[in-house]
């Protein structure tokens, strides 16, 4: 009867804010307990997405189960893909050519770009301002055009294999890039004076969803989340793939830990993933884009490990290889899951309004999570 | 000088009824006129401003509106309001059946009836009372009813969050509210609507107050725009918090009545800011002089009217779209710790201000 009426035996309201809720971006459940509008605690109820990605991939071959990827994190499917293949990779002891590698970086963070776009726009509609979401998507849009003629598709790439990338570049590929480019920047003094300068916005992230550094440490939280709290966790500068070492960029650190930190994490991310593809994108080397490859992959037994820095955070794909054409076992530790555990930590003891605030920061994207 | 006025057609009626039937029955002509008017403003309103905030928000979020339904998409609303209408109107199984059903009525009737004080136009009014400003703070307050049963009855735990909140918003902003229009008041001297705006013949209020009536009115716009549940105060509803608060369980017609008296209000309250403190049907004026004036005389009254309620309305919507929501604590600390204050300081002020003379 307690449980019908939801009220639990404190006497506090048990309010379920999803699966289908417009603040969860996505099938997420919270079990909120609250006290009038204070929220005493979350629940997490996971599953309503979950399609057993991991299980798929164990009888796909080393080439098909990339394309399962984009459909965990479909924000950064760029990101999952180079994953996966990276790791593939490490077990075939292939090298990837040089414009592969520039190819691959460059689509990363024009990923990054587009993922952090939306993200930003999502943020300001939990806060009830609906226009940034448009501004956001008139930037995102150029991207994902890119993305459609570079590969075909606009949000689950599969652009990534083993060896390097599917294709070569368009011809127009730089000039539009570099139009991109310019008109992000050109259009960023926008996104600042509408929300980042706004007075009600500040209120509402300042000293809002705090996490200390040692928190999100041991929560296990990995990208901007734990970068807004001052962890230097960026796996780009840590254990460098690809062409990232020899690019110049800086780790975006913020140190009060709260939700305006996180946000201006994200924020100036955008401006160093431009600032890559700035350096990347006139000096992409001539050759070939793909390592030359067997028809059919198997990978020597043993087990193989490889970790990416992802828009959301650190994607770590384990595979366990017993030599045959499929892998034993695949595991993939995403950013999302772990960033989600702070939520309860997080959000306890504020009002309702700064849940749902808190709880955008941590960029959520449910696929991600159930997998 | 011939013009054109709304005063005559009136008069013309009035006349014309008392003089072909009894006093009684001339009367209740003139209520049944005056209510389908009444209804049929609603209905006009309701169309106009939904239409008008969907191409202001197109605007402002660079995309094109709705463009599809009639030329520029003018029928669209239309269309929306005919499918609310052929909607079936459910009630939950844990709802309260009878306040459920009643709660839009009441919303509806309370923004109906605080059209009554208000001059459309010159002469053109329904009921001049002489509490007139006093009866729109009194009957304003009490929509807050009609929402607290709306999310009460739903039997809905967002509704009725959003129904809590809205109750402490509305009770606290509307203290802001009289205050400003208190100021007004103590300018000009008189409760009475025609009063207030016969003041302001030669000089708007918000010109000839300077300081104090400039004050009032930034707060009346911030106390109204919270009062009438509007986004950067639209809590009660707080789409991304409590799906859609006190309304969440509504649907079909029932769910029409909110949404028509969202803005039925919004009109209400830009129509008493634009009485009080722009003029009302007033043209504008300027010292002396003469041949502006005289100018500014030739354009119909109702036109200054319509004109500046629409700006006003604009105002509120550009708001909606550019800001991001409070926080019901924020909320709270903006009306108690700063309108509220400072609205009572500026009260005094203005009294100085009227005892001595040092208004235009």
């Amino acid at each position: 009867m307690i449980e019908e009426i939801g009220i639990d035996d404190q006497g506090d309201l048990m309010v379920n804010i999803g699966p289908q809720h417009p603040a969860t971006h996505g099938v997420l459940r919270l079990l909120v307990t609250l006290n009038g509008e204070t929220v005493k605690k979350v629940d997490p109820n996971l599953g309503y997405i979950h399609r057993s990605i991991e299980k798929m991939c164990e009888s796909l071959t080393y080439r098909q189960f990339i394309y399962v990827t984009s459909r965990m994190d479909y924000l950064s499917a760029h990101i999952n893909n180079h994953a996966c293949a990276l790791c593939v990779e490490k077990g075939l002891q292939v090298e990837v050519p040089l414009r592969g590698q520039y190819i691959r970086v460059i689509m990363d963070e024009l990923t990054r770009v587009a993922s952090h776009l939306l993200w930003w726009g999502a943020q300001a509609m939990d806060l009830g301002a609906f226009t940034p979401y448009f501004y956001a998507f008139r930037e995102r849009e150029l991207i994902t055009d890119i993305m459609e003629e570079t590969c075909g598709a606009r949000l689950t790439m599969n652009y990534m294999v083993p060896g390097g990338v599917m294709h070569d570049l368009h011809p127009d590929f730089q000039r539009k890039v570099k139009a991109i480019i310019n008109q992000t920047k050109e259009k960023f003094h926008e996104y600042d004076e509408l929300v980042t300068g706004n007075i009600i916005f500040e209120n509402r992230m300042k000293n809002v969803g705090f996490i200390s550094k040692e928190d999100a440490v041991s929560y296990g939280c990995s990208g901007p989340t734990a970068r807004g709290s001052g962890v230097h966790c960026d796996i780009r500068k840590l254990y460098p793939y690809d062409i990232y070492d020899k690019v110049d960029f800086k780790e975006v650190v913020e140190t009060r830990g709260d939700s305006l930190a996180r946000y201006l994490v994200r924020m100036n991310e955008i401006h160093q993933s431009i600032h890559i593809i700035e350096q990347l994108i006139d000096n992409i080397p001539d050759g070939d884009f793909q390592a030359k490859t067997k028809a059919v992959l198997k990978l020597p037994k043993g087990e193989f490990y490889q970790r990416v820095e992802t828009a959301r955070g650190e994607l770590g794909v384990y595979i366990v290889s017993e030599g045959g054409m499929t892998p034993y076992r695949i595991k993939f530790r995403s950013p999302g899951f772990s960033n989600l555990s702070i939520l309860n930590h997080m959000a306890k003891g504020s009002k309702i309004g700064d849940l749902v605030a808190a709880m955008g920061t941590l960029d959520l994207v449910i696929p991600d999570i159930d997998r | 000088m011939v013009s054109y006025s709304l005063e005559n057609i009136t008069n013309i009626i009035h006349n014309w009824l008392y003089a072909m039937f009894n006093p009684v029955v001339a009367m209740l002509c003139e209520f049944v006129l005056v209510g389908v008017a009444a209804i049929a403003l609603f209905g006009i309103l309701g169309l106009v401003l939904v239409y008008m905030e969907r191409k202001v928000a197109a605007v402002i979020q660079i995309r094109l509106g709705p463009n599809r339904v009639g030329p520029m998409g003018i029928m669209q609303t239309l269309a929306d309001t005919l499918k609310l209408i052929l909607k079936e109107s459910l009630t939950p199984t844990g709802a309260d059946r009878f306040l459920f059903n009643v709660a839009p009525f009441i919303v509806m009737i309370v923004a109906m009836l605080i059209l009554a004080p208000i001059a459309f136009a010159k002469g053109f009014q329904i009921w001049d009372i002489n509490i007139g400003v006093f009866y729109i703070t009194a009957i304003s307050s009490l929509s807050v009813i009609g929402v607290l049963m709306a999310g009460w009855s739903s039997g809905n735990k967002y509704s009725l969050l959003g129904a809590m909140r809205s109750g402490a918003q509305i009770v606290s902003y509307e203290l802001s509210a009289g205050l400003s229009i208190l100021t007004i008041v103590v300018l000009t001297g008189s409760l009475k609507v025609s009063d207030i705006i016969a003041a302001q013949q030669n000089g708007w209020w918000i010109f000839k107050g300077h300081i104090p009536a400039i004050i009032a009115f930034v707060i009346f716009l911030i106390a109204g725009t919270a009062e009438t549940n509007r986004a950067p105060f639209d809590l009660a509803e707080a789409e991304s918090e409590l799906t859609a608060g006190f309304h969440t369980e509504y649907s079909g017609m029932k769910f029409a009545l909110f949404f028509l008296a969202e803005y039925i209000n919004i009109f209400v309250m830009c129509t008493i800011c634009a009485m009080l403190f722009l003029g009302g049907w007033m043209p504008l004026h300027i010292g002396h002089w003469q041949a502006f004036n005289h100018i500014m005389d030739y354009i119909p009254s109702s036109i200054w009217f319509t004109g500046k309620t629409t700006f006003l309305i604009f105002v509120i919507m550009w708001f909606r779209w550019t800001f991001p929501r409070l926080r019901i604590d924020q909320l709270l600390n903006l009306e108690w710790k700063y309108l509220l204050p400072i609205g009572m300081f500026n009260l005094l002020l203005v009294t100085i201000i009227a005892i001595m003379g040092w208004y235009f």
